[in-house]
């Protein structure tokens, strides 16, 4: 049994396609911020799309970040100071490029890794051709959809507890490392006072050598 | 259209033109890494696109080719998984065998390219993971699945990614409990160490000063 394709439906299917990968975009990412280094991301919104951002800082000094979003029109939409993590969503007055900031410029020696979650518009449907649907969701069909949103909102929270447990995890494993650097630095510290404390004390009461030309 | 072409026809558009992603700039030189924390036996695929920043006409141009980029990707033990050089658009993937964070690094090889251009470049980026590597238009017509069939298999996609994220999960909550139980190990030991040597210090020095006194007839 072939199924064929019309070229109509062709066309509407490529229609679809294009139009689908206009409206979504879901982008997560972890990356590296040195000391004093700002870094920017640009997104093309439409008007009228909303988007959300979601941060965290996971490693790297005070677990704090600054960050912003500029509009097209280079109005400031979201500035905030040294927040660790932080949640922002709004609604696209005008289209064009979207600028998001990390800045770790107040920081003089601890570089962070930032984690964040730009969403933008609605989620694709899940095969084109069910975007120009006619008829009402049957009740099973409405029921497996909001598994899926119920799934989706259980794969995010796993996101969040895994980012909070990397931080935990992460600072665990330099205190194992510290304590053994400064246990070994500490007991050769312990040696050398005790054993200069010796030293000096009995150079106090020893008698000075005589100078050589010099009568006593 | 036989049911052949018309999955090809799907995956040509589906794995095309980036036409919308976020994107960002690097220097000629410069190395971009990203960091992916993945639960074992889970496909990532990457797709970028590179504009060259043109001096003449101030603005990015549409594409370049010649232009290339060098992706590796290093697994969670720091060994390489994929190290490969790409043209001005590309798409890489690979599988993760062990779980734990990999690091995905992006640098541009056009360093000839720098005498002649302002030395920057904008990438588009788009990474994907787990479940949503599928490509579930490709799936229907592969499988000729119904739009509920297909909306099954997705949700069978997405548990089964919850599941491989809980053992990892569980895998990280272990090597944390290692981790801390070793640190309390540690620090006992090293305090009682360090006691230890201090008592054994201070009996030495008081003996030592002791018998100098004494031998200068101090004491």
């Amino acid at each position: 049994m072939t199924v064929t394709i019309p070229l109509f439906r062709c066309f509407l299917l490529f229609f679809h396609v294009v139009v689908v990968f206009h409206l979504v975009s879901a982008t997560e990412l972890t990356f590296e911020l040195a000391d004093d280094d700002k870094q920017c991301f640009f997104e093309e919104i439409e008007k009228g799309e909303k988007f959300s951002l979601d941060y965290q800082v996971i490693t790297g000094g005070n677990y704090d970040v600054d960050c912003s979003i500029v509009d097209p029109g280079a109005k400031v939409l979201y500035e905030e100071s040294k927040k660790q993590y932080d949640h922002f969503s709004h609604t696209a007055e005008e289209t064009g490029v979207y600028k998001v900031c990390f800045s770790n410029e107040f920081s003089t020696f601890s570089h962070k890794t930032v984690y964040f979650d730009l969403q933008t518009g609605e989620e694709p449907a899940l095969i084109p051709e069910m975007h120009n649907r006619v008829s009402a969701l049957t009740q099973m069909e409405s029921s497996s959809v909001l598994i899926h949103e119920i799934l989706k909102t259980i794969s995010e929270s796993q996101t969040h507890y895994r980012l909070r447990e990397a931080i935990d995890r992460i600072r665990a494993d330099e205190i194992h490392e510290h304590v053994m650097y400064w246990s070994v630095g500490e007991t050769l510290i312990l040696f050398v006072v005790s054993i200069s404390q010796v030293v000096m004390l009995k150079s106090f009461f020893t008698d000075k050598k005589p100078l050589p030309g010099l009568s006593s | 259209m036989s049911p052949f072409s018309q999955i090809v026809f799907i995956a040509l558009l589906s794995s095309l033109s980036l036409t919308r992603a976020l994107y960002f700039h690097i220097g000629e030189t410069e190395k971009k890494c990203f960091i992916e924390e993945i639960p074992d036996e889970t496909m990532v695929i990457g797709k970028y696109r590179t504009q060259l920043w043109d001096k003449q006409t101030a603005a990015f141009l549409p594409s370049t080719p010649g232009l290339g980029m060098h992706v590796e990707v290093k697994d969670p033990d720091t060994k390489v998984v994929l190290s490969r050089q790409y043209g001005a658009e590309g798409r890489f993937t690979f599988t993760s065998h062990t779980p734990g964070e990999h690091q995905i690094c992006l640098h541009s090889n056009s360093s000839k390219m720098a005498l002649f251009t302002g030395g920057k470049l904008r990438v588009h980026l788009d990474i994907q993971v787990g479940e949503h590597t599928n490509n579930y238009p490709e799936i229907a017509a592969k499988d000729k699945l119904t739009e509920l069939q297909l909306r099954v298999r997705q949700l069978l996609d997405q548990v089964e990614q919850i599941q491989k994220e809980q053992n990892y999960q569980r895998y990280r909550e272990e090597r944390f409990r290692m981790t801390s139980e070793s640190t309390n190990q540690r620090v006992l030991w090293w305090s009682i160490t360090q006691t230890v040597i201090l008592l054994i210090t201070g009996i030495w020095q008081m003996r030592h000063l002791k018998s100098f006194f004494e031998a200068k007839k101090l004491v």
